[in-house]
């Protein structure tokens, strides 16, 4: 199968490697990978501060992006996802835009929904030895409706034992620009983050969103923590 | 009280309340109590989503019909012989009351919990005629007697005190000489509070919903107050948000399920009342007079905007149970009597962007709240509404949509947008050493006092991807 990446601009710049994984998994799983070069970023950053206006130059860039084929568009981030899946609402003061936003998101998969449910395994022949707690992103969980397919695809990798913390499905406070127009708040709400999952002792921290990683791994590094942060697709690559 | 509750800063509001351990405890506490009740409620009537469902449906149909609705509650309001007053602003409603306090010569007013007077900030008005009020919802009291602090929550509205500051408060200000046993606590106030109901005037409460159909107020308490409140005193006042309203006892019920299961997690609370107009002549008890105040204060406006959908709200606060942000600020940083997601799209609405223009950015999006509505209140997309609106009429930091801009223009054009990751990846793996910057730069340093920075692979991914063959 051939398959569009779409690598968000966090994973691009500085964790090309979770991105480099993701392409080499996809490949490991029989997909072919084309990287459309059009592409930038799915905008969040202004439009969860509310720019839409000026942020649709941007959006309709990244619908005529992935415009060059009709082949499913995969991405290794939830958040990413989610804000090309409200694309047709922003842009629904241009119907023929919006329609095109439409299929656009009609196409788009975050990685771990495309595994299980298009690729149809939840067994990539995975090994990791040892304890870990999975953080369910509030963009997977609560925007995509994507709850079960991590956990499917991670309790198949042999060697790993899965971890329940308290609060489990609270978010981890990075919310994008709230991280830093509103840092107090956010740096309270990763603390508690990063204290239950400390309290059950982990070797690993695991997501399937980028961005929660690289907020909740700061607090960790910062706390000097044992626990190493691993994204689904890092997992999913250990042999 | 009105419904700004301060005039420190927002960031300097939170910083007060993050140092307070105590607070912090308490909220963290109820918070979580609340919301795994809620959770069993809703699990343990079964068919919850049917139920939100239909919750919204019903509160949809009322705010399409609204004109009608309200046409009808004051027909049947008056034909069982009460009278109705439509206040389109506070003034208007608190200019009302004032009218009956002097017509009446009132030296003292009852009242059980009511946000909507709080909004239009009516305890002042009565007490600059001479007249006494006294909360008597055990919350509402607290907050009075202790020099009227803000209250934290909607529903639980000292829910940031705990019982060893409320022993003390007692202790200070109302010669209580107990424990700081909740029981002991409350039987005092009880008592304390007992010939106040009886010398009363006038009896003041707001109201959960009105039936339409009946000219019937409902309120929802725990604590029986609001029955004395409304029995006792010649005349009963009662407040109401003009949105307020259900056709007939067919939706009462289900909004009042949905309502007590999603604010305290019991399928009933201690009392629902329902009083239908004065007392009638053969009646022993109740008021001789009964007045409904329908305030509007913005609401008709927010009707005809695209955040008609916080209307649908029924005030049971599971929203402010669930926010992770409320969680670590406590209500009382909001600034406001409305807190928590609901007070972060209220304030402003209500109140302005002058006083409450950063409630809409205290929250990271996570939707917990758009989970546990029972009235499907997309709050977060009204709180990204807020922000939109703020951007378009300029009120958001020009550094801000300075900065946006650029980005959105890179993010444009795909040729700058190329240089840029790859210019940034090596910048990036060039500067952070360590999880830190050698400078501070503006917002990365505020972000990175809790947190380190990544670690940044090095070359960009799309450079990588066309070497790779």
């Amino acid at each position: 199968m051939k398959v569009n990446f779409f690598v968000t601009c966090l994973c691009d710049t500085v964790k090309a490697e979770v991105a480099k994984k993701t392409v080499m998994l996809l490949e490991q799983l029989g997909c072919e990978v084309i990287f459309p070069e059009q592409q930038g970023c799915c905008g969040q950053p202004s439009l969860n501060s509310g720019y839409i206006e000026s942020s649709k130059p941007a959006m309709k860039n990244l619908i005529k992006a992935f415009e060059c084929n009709d082949l499913p568009i995969v991405t290794p981030a939830g958040s990413c996802a989610a804000s090309i899946k409200r694309y047709p609402e922003y842009l629904a003061d241009e119907p023929e835009w919006a329609e095109r936003a439409q299929q656009v998101a009609d196409r788009l998969y975050e990685l771990t929904q495309f595994i299980v449910n298009q690729l149809g395994t939840v067994n990539v022949g995975a090994r990791l030895e040892g304890r870990a707690v999975y953080h369910p992103s509030c963009s997977l969980i609560r925007k995509l409706n994507v709850r079960e397919e991590p956990l499917a695809l991670l309790a198949n990798v042999e060697g790993l034992e899965m971890l329940p913390i308290e609060n489990q499905e609270t978010c981890c406070g990075f919310g994008g620009t709230f991280s830093v127009k509103m840092a107090d708040i956010s740096a309270e709400m990763v603390k508690e983050k990063v204290h239950h999952i400390s309290a059950v002792e982990p070797d690993y921290l695991i997501g399937a969103d980028i961005s929660c990683l690289v907020n909740i791994g700061g607090r960790i590094s910062r706390e000097g923590k044992p626990i190493k942060v691993l994204h689904i697709v890092d997992v999913l690559m250990s042999r | 009280m009105s419904m700004k509750t301060s005039k420190l800063k927002f960031k300097e509001r939170i910083k007060v309340q993050m140092k307070d351990d105590f607070m912090r405890e308490s909220v963290a506490n109820a918070q979580t109590r609340m919301y795994t009740n809620r959770q069993i409620a809703a699990d343990k009537l079964g068919n919850w989503e049917q139920w939100r469902e239909m919750g919204m449906d019903i509160r949809d149909h009322v705010l399409e019909n609204l004109d009608y609705y309200l046409h009808q509650l004051s027909e049947n309001v008056k034909n069982n012989g009460g009278q109705v007053f439509f206040a389109r602003t506070a003034s208007d409603a608190t200019n009302y009351v004032e009218s009956i306090i002097k017509a009446k010569n009132a030296k003292k007013v009852v009242k059980s919990k009511s946000m909507v007077t709080e909004e239009i900030n009516l305890n002042q008005i009565i007490e600059r005629n001479g007249c006494e009020v006294i909360e008597t919802d055990l919350g509402e009291y607290i907050l009075q007697v202790d020099d009227c602090d803000p209250p934290s929550h909607i529903v639980v509205p000292a829910l940031h005190k705990n019982r060893y500051q409320i022993r003390d408060i007692f202790k200070d200000k109302i010669g209580y000489e107990g424990s700081e046993d909740p029981e002991e606590l409350t039987r005092y106030v009880r008592d304390y509070i007992r010939h106040d109901f009886l010398q009363a005037d006038i009896g003041i409460t707001g109201c959960n919903f009105a039936v339409a159909e009946s000219g019937t107020v409902t309120l929802v308490t725990n604590e029986g107050n609001a029955r004395l409140a409304t029995s006792l005193p010649k005349t009963h006042i009662a407040v109401m948000g003009m949105e307020r309203i259900v056709p007939t006892f067919e939706e009462l019920d289900i909004v009042i399920s949905l309502l007590c299961r999603s604010a305290v997690g019991i399928p009933l609370t201690g009392y629902v009342t329902a009083l239908t107009g004065p007392r009638e002549e053969e009646n022993l008890d109740g008021p001789e007079e009964f007045h409904l105040v329908i305030v509007d204060n913005g609401r008709s406006d927010i009707l005809g905007s695209e955040f008609r959908d916080i209307l649908r709200c029924v005030r049971c606060a599971a929203c402010v149970n669930t926010c992770p942000a409320y969680r670590h600020i406590g209500g009382q940083s909001y600034g406001s009597i409305y807190s928590g997601p609901i007070g972060a799209v209220l304030s402003p609405l209500l109140g302005g962007y002058d006083d409450f223009k950063d409630l809409p950015y205290a929250c990271s999006l996570c939707r917990a709240c758009h989970d546990v509505c029972p009235v499907k209140i997309p709050l977060s997309d009204l709180l990204l509404k807020h922000r939109q609106k703020m951007g378009e009429e300029k009120i958001t930091p020009l550094a801000e949509r300075a900065a946006v801009g650029a980005f959105n223009i890179i993010n444009a054009h795909p040729l700058l947008w190329d240089k840029t990751v790859k210019i940034g990846a090596t910048v990036a793996s060039g500067l952070i050493r360590n999880g830190k910057l050698p400078l501070q730069m503006g917002a990365i340093s505020e972000w990175t006092e809790a947190r380190d920075l990544p670690q940044p692979d090095g070359q960009s991914f799309r450079s990588w991807f066309k070497n790779r063959n």
